[in-house]
């Protein structure tokens, strides 16, 4: 019953609360005031709704935090699907091989003669999926929140802009170049500023992303302004001419390639000295300097690693779209491929591949999303937090396999 | 004390003061160990113990003093203002007052971060998956899980680290700071929040350690009995100085101590 | 040189700066507090200035015949009022349940109350620029400084001295002032001295939302025109000006708004407008690496 009545003056609130930006708005030109009232309706049976729903979710949260820290083998709790999965390697290996094929007949699967919209929608998509791989090697990882990652991007996009018009080089000359010109960036802004905290490390980042995209727009005599950079060459296929329905499938299998390639170095790393330094790195930054880990080394480390995979995916992108400016560099973007890394589950490989694909094909499809969608992922980033910390998918800790039969030895003789 | 003077000294601090702003944490302190010794530093809180510590191994650069490493076999080393991980690379590790682990990593991986700076497998070698890389990637398993079961987390070797009881945490913090190979250990109240039985098991678990793995062991630890059964020699501080210093013996009947430190508990 | 104009530009960069220094103050209050960096206090701003926009046109159109300034006077209040709610609430909802989490939690949940609050704005109302009425009347003041100093600008300092004055005495002689020096030194005893914390912190959101509101309605007579993405650009000079003053001390945002706004305006002055904003962030990266802690924060130690 409380939870009704608590419910009913959080409603209220909430209805108090969106008033005059929801209800009003003022037409200045035509002077006149429209009166929404219906979305105050609207406002306080949702507001109800979810207060409720809170309420409960956070007192389950807290019996639930209440159980773990009383119960001494919490690893005992039912296994998730993912672990589950995990833990049977035949049965993930036919999972990666379906979903492998899968992905390889994808293209002549949704494109016919002359159309081929969803094989571009998917080259957007996984060139999204490359990005969250990287960022969840700075973020999720190394947990260095660099929030102007998108201008990483933008070097690679522009480094293939320019190289391919001023110099005619090949996309598969510029491919690594661009790769090569992010993680330079990224070491170069890196290097002054990782002794920072990770809070300023967040501005700072940002920061240059700012500037990154200032630059893009006023220096036009190099990158050509606002108006950006046009005709850029599609990606070449020995020589080949391709039609635009084989220019699409094309890049659909480089950018495929991509993520496969990144899923690989990604997953090595990760179960490496060097990513269990990283992850030290993030879990407790003075425990891991006093165990011998060099700091400076491991954040550029991190740093360079995830720019490289945004260099090298910029080059696919300018390759892609044909065309390139400021306007696809923007904060915003930056939010969004974090936002992938954050309900994916920091660290976790799968889950930020499907968080990618969720939130880059859902404005593609259902429209009415597409609207709304900024506003979601906003609202997902703090509900996130606040509820599944960990992301959708748990990042699962690897088993290693030591010698038990050594131990019996050993305990044999003592 | 003579007998001391002919084994090999390992470290050597002189002078030590760290302010900070208007406070004197430490107050020029000076403290010597030798090989095979288990040394302890006592004092009420906020003496300035910890401070010492982090002094010592990197984490503060100290206002004043010196800090010298004698490592065997190599040449001297003055480490203040050093870099923490050139220290612990150099064979000085630590564990820490307010347990500081990697929660989100399991049990094994925490130790296995204490060998990073005994490896040398490069991002290169990691992604390409090289014989050399999978060698050493495999000694710092088994190296690892050996220093488990020395402080008896085998068992518990694949869960996080986040889940283990208190005192548990505290054997883990010493195998990791074990696993980067040192030949000096210092452990901040090891035994804070263990239980009488847990206490006793980790007194032995110490002497263990200084016989097998050949580490000098200096410690700050409130528990008295655990303090005078283990330790050589014993330093008291009090408001950042050292007031004191000798055999446990020597330490128990000093005035000075006593009226600091012990008195309260004698009267208690 | 050109004495005049390098007097112009001196104005212009305090005004710019007081604005900066009542967005700043709320960033530096709630970081000394809890070492958040409020992500989302550049939108508070933004809705102040929208609020006020309704409630202006809602009065001029609906026939209410005043004076311009009473006008702006009451919409102020309204938006100050309706700010120090979505404040407040943001920290209920945003922050609060993650006072204990991981660091970077509450930092990403901030981005992501940023990024909601922004498109909800933009989605109830406008993408658009909407023009802000001129409520500020032209009066007289002082001959030589009306050269520089437009009516609008003369009323944005006032204000904003009068609102520091205010805050100055809020914090030093008020009981809950008080009580936010304790809990900024040391929390945890302020709480075991019977200070109610999460009423300090919901107090300190408060403040620095109502003085976010100020700027936002002071800046929008000057622009006369908003929209929803103005916080987002306000808020992180705001932020900029708070880490170079020394971020959690008080005067020191207000010496560091100033610094940028002169900064700003003097490099769009003399070098090139185009280029305002990476001056700020220039002089942002450099702090960072030449002086962290700011120029009036003391450096310290993190305890181990
Ligand atoms: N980083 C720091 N900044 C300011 N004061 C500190 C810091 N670290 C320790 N101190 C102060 O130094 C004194 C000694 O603390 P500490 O070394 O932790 O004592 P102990 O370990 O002997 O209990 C205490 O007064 C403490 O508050
Ligand atoms: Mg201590």
């Amino acid at each position: 019953m409380t939870h009704v009545k608590r419910s009913l003056g959080i409603a209220l609130w909430f209805m108090f609360l969106t008033l005059p930006l929801m209800v009003v708005r003022v037409n200045t030109v035509s002077r006149e005031i429209e009166w929404r009232w219906h979305n105050m309706a609207l406002v306080g049976i949702c507001a109800f709704a979810i207060a409720w729903f809170w309420q409960f979710s956070i007192e389950r949260r807290m019996s639930k935090l209440a159980q773990v820290s009383n119960d001494k083998h919490p690893e005992l709790k039912k296994p998730t699907w993912t672990q589950r999965l995990a833990a049977d390697p035949v049965l993930s290996r036919r999972v990666l091989i379906a979903v492998g094929a899968l992905a390889m007949v994808f293209p002549w699967l949704v494109s016919t003669g002359q159309n081929f919209y969803h094989v571009n929608v998917m080259v957007s998509a996984l060139i999204f999926v490359v990005l969250g791989l990287g960022l969840n090697i700075t973020v999720g990882l190394a947990g260095l929140l660099d929030l102007g990652y998108i201008a990483f991007f933008a070097v690679g996009a522009y480094t293939y802009a320019l190289l391919a018009k001023t110099f005619g080089m090949g996309f598969w000359t510029c491919l690594p170049l661009g790769g090569l010109m992010g993680a330079l960036f990224g070491v170069v802004l890196g290097f002054p500023i990782l002794r920072l905290r990770g809070d300023y490390l967040a501005i700072v980042t940002l920061g240059f992303a700012s500037i990154t995209k200032i630059v893009l727009e006023n220096w036009d005599t190099v990158f050509g302004g606002a108006a950006g950079i046009a005709n850029i060459p599609r990606p070449d296929f020995f020589g080949v001419e391709l039609t635009g329905r084989e220019k699409a499938v094309y890049t659909y299998y480089i950018v495929l390639g991509l993520v496969a390639l990144a899923v690989l170095v990604t997953t090595r790393l990760k179960n490496s000295r060097i990513g269990r330094a990283w992850m030290a790195l993030r879990e407790d930054e003075i425990a891991c300097v006093a165990m011998g880990v060099d700091m400076a080394r491991t954040k550029l480390s991190a740093y360079a690693l995830g720019a490289f995979w945004a260099g090298l995916v910029g080059v696919v992108f300018a390759a892609h779209n044909n065309f390139i400016n400021p306007d696809s560099f923007t904060f915003m973007d930056s939010a969004m491929i974090l936002a992938m890394v954050v309900l994916g589950g920091m660290g976790s490989i799968l889950g930020v591949i499907i968080a990618a694909l969720a939130l880059k094909l859902m404005p593609e499809y259902l429209r009415a999303f597409a609207e709304y969608r900024m506003l979601v992922f906003g609202a997902v980033m703090v509900l996130m937090m606040i509820f599944r910390p960990q992301g959708l998918i748990n990042d699962m800790r690897r088993k290693y396999e030591y010698d038990t039969a050594e131990r019996e030895d050993d305990d044999g003789g003592k | 004390m003579a007998a001391n003077d002919e084994r090999k000294k390992l470290l050597e601090v002189s002078g030590l003061t760290m302010d900070f702003g208007g406070l004197r944490a430490v107050d020029n302190v000076g403290l010597d160990i030798y090989e095979g010794e288990i040394v302890a530093l006592i004092g009420p809180n906020g003496a300035g113990k910890t401070t010492f510590f982090n002094c010592v191994t990197g984490i503060y650069e100290p206002t004043r003093g010196d800090v010298k490493m004698l490592p065997p076999g190599r040449p001297a080393r003055r480490i203040n203002g050093m870099k923490p991980n050139r220290i612990t690379e150099l064979g000085m590790a630590r564990t820490f007052q307010n347990i500081r682990l990697f929660p989100a990593m399991t049990v094994l991986e925490n130790v296995m971060i204490g060998r990073h700076c005994r490896t040398s497998t490069s991002i290169v070698d990691a992604i390409f998956g090289g014989r050399k890389a999978a060698a050493e990637e495999r000694e710092s398993i088994d190296k690892s899980y050996q220093l488990l079961k020395k402080v008896g987390l085998a068992e518990v070797a694949d869960e996080f680290s986040r889940n283990l009881s208190y005192g548990a945490q505290r054997r883990l913090e010493i195998a990791r700071a074990l696993a980067t190979d040192p030949f000096l250990l210092l452990l901040d109240e090891p035994a804070a929040g263990m239980n009488p039985q847990e206490t006793h098991e980790l007194d032995a678990l110490i002497t263990r350690i200084r016989a097998e793995e050949k580490v000098a062991i200096l410690l700050i630890e409130h528990d008295m009995k655990l303090v005078m059964n283990i330790s050589d020699r014993i330093y008291v501080m009090e408001y950042g100085k050292e007031i004191a210093q000798g055999t446990p013996q020597q330490i128990k009947e000093n005035p000075k101590v006593i009226e600091a430190y012990l008195g309260e508990e004698a009267h208690a | 040189m050109d004495f005049e104009y390098l007097f112009e530009l001196l104005c212009g960069g305090v005004v710019k700066g007081s604005i900066y220094a009542l967005i700043a103050l709320g960033y530096t209050m709630v970081y000394g507090i809890i070492q958040l960096i409020n992500f989302a206090h550049g939108e508070i701003y933004m809705v102040g200035a929208f609020v006020a926009l309704i409630i202006t046109g809602i009065l001029t159109l609906s026939g209410y015949s005043d004076s311009g300034l009473s006008v702006l006077v009451l919409a102020a209040v309204i938006a100050v009022i309706y700010a120090a709610a979505y404040g407040y609430t943001l920290e209920k909802i945003a922050y609060r349940p993650l006072r204990n989490a991981p660091r970077l939690s509450p930092l990403i949940s901030a981005i992501g109350a940023s990024i909601f609050l922004m498109n909800y704005v933009q989605l109830v109302q406008t993408p658009d620029f909407l023009p802000f009425p001129e409520l500020v009347p032209e009066f007289e003041f002082m001959e030589p400084l009306s050269r520089f100093v437009s009516s609008v600008d003369m009323v944005i300092l006032v204000v904003t001295a009068l609102t520091m004055v205010a805050l100055t005495v809020l914090i030093k002689y008020t009981k809950i002032g008080k009580a936010m020096r304790a809990t900024q030194q040391d929390m945890v005893m302020a709480r075991l001295v019977g200070i109610n914390v999460d009423r300090v912190i919901s107090a300190t959101f408060i403040i620095g939302s109502v003085l976010a509101a100020i700027a936002g309605v002071l800046i929008a007579s000057r622009t006369g025109q908003i929209n929803s993405a103005i916080g987002f650009m306000a808020g992180i000079k705001a932020f900029t000006a708070a880490v170079l003053g020394g971020i959690g001390n008080i005067p020191g945002a207000v010496l560091g708004a100033m610094v940028l706004g002169i900064a700003e305006t003097f490099g769009a002055g003399y070098i090139s407008s185009a280029y305002e904003d990476v001056f700020a962030f220039g002089l942002l990266v450099l702090i960072l690496i030449l002086r962290p802690a700011g120029l009036l924060g003391k450096a310290v130690k993190q305890k181990v």
